[in-house]
């Protein structure tokens, strides 16, 4: 089931990269259309962000992640680099684990 | 195809656009170790991993698959999040099609190539020759050192006992993070990335895992009623 995801994905991001490059441009020069385009990132995101933070499961949960993910956000503030930033919350998410146990 | 005597000569603006292609190459590289960690880590295999990376080739989209994967959602709702996450490159591709004008089997292998850091490269350039070549150059760049980077996290992180221990499940978060905030530039991103934060949390404990994803993807369509640009 994982491999028929993972081939089924892939297939769908690669159609979507080549519709890019071969549709008649006025399909998707529409403005009400680049604009959803541009919020829809910025809303999947957010609630993956959300999401893998403070959930487990079926569950809303606060545990080592939120801290690990204010690390991130103290990071991404200071200007960080992209593996800073995932390296400071993995490192902070690690550590109050140890802490806490 | 203009024929405008350029300020600077094509050598040095071609060495400029190669040193840009193989810095990006390199950066990227370093993000996808932690694909590689993450991935296996959320309970896919090596070989599961290194396919995502060769054949979907889109990091927001193969982080989602991964992270949703990861805290359990169901499979057709994971590849749902990775897919509406690659929208964004068939804008990119849109508007790389004037600048490269690739038929048949060139396309077919552009297309894969179609990512957030080869357009960034090929639309910053002032020609369109040093634009398909930063297209071209930067794609093949991180597609090398983003699957190479992938397979060594891959097999990393298997080595580890309990990726927890090292934190990994708060990777992906960070990853995220680091993805959106470049574009809350104005009021609106921000009200539609709050709201969209809290559908998801909101619609936890009544859906399917993985779904409240797609739900707070819903608040995306308010780009349809408003005026202003984003």
């Amino acid at each position: 089931m994982i491999w028929a995801v993972v081939l089924g994905a892939a297939a769908a991001c690669y159609l979507l990269k080549l519709a890019g490059l071969s549709v008649p441009q006025v399909v998707l020069d529409n403005p009400r259309v680049r604009r959803v385009a541009a919020l829809l990132p910025i809303a999947l995101l957010a609630a993956l962000i959300a999401i893998q933070t403070f959930s487990d499961g079926r569950h809303l949960v606060i545990d080592a992640r939120a801290a690990g993910l204010g690390a991130a956000v103290v990071a991404v503030l200071l200007r960080a680099p992209f593996l800073v930033v995932v390296i400071a919350a993995c490192a902070t998410a690690a550590l109050t684990r140890l802490l806490l146990s | 195809m203009t024929a405008d005597a350029p300020a600077v000569s094509w050598r040095e603006e071609r060495a400029a656009v190669l040193r840009a292609a193989f810095g990006v190459g390199l950066a990227t590289g370093a993000y996808g170790i932690s694909f590689g960690a993450i991935s296996v880590a959320a309970g896919l295999s090596v070989a599961q991993t290194c396919a995502l990376s060769l054949l979907m080739f889109t990091g927001g989209s193969q982080f989602a698959l991964v992270g949703v994967l990861g805290v359990g959602g169901a499979p057709l709702a994971a590849g749902a999040t990775a897919a509406m996450l690659g929208t964004r490159n068939a804008f990119y591709g849109l508007r790389l099609a004037e600048l490269l004008r690739v038929r048949g089997i060139r396309r077919a292998v552009a297309a894969q190539l179609v990512i957030d850091e080869s357009t960034a490269v090929a639309v910053g350039q002032a020609s369109p020759r040093a634009a398909r070549l930063g297209f071209w150059a930067t794609g093949i760049a991180v597609f090398a050192c983003w699957n190479l980077a992938t397979a060594l996290g891959a097999v990393g992180a298997g080595a580890l006992r309990d990726p927890r221990d090292l934190g990994l499940d708060a990777a992906a978060p960070a990853a995220f993070l680091a993805l959106l905030a470049p574009r809350m530039r104005s009021a609106q991103p921000w009200a539609v990335g709050l709201v969209a934060a809290l559908v998801a949390l909101a619609s936890v404990p009544y859906v399917p895992v993985g779904v409240p994803v797609l739900l707070a993807a819903l608040v995306a369509l308010v780009g349809l009623f408003s005026r202003r640009r984003t």
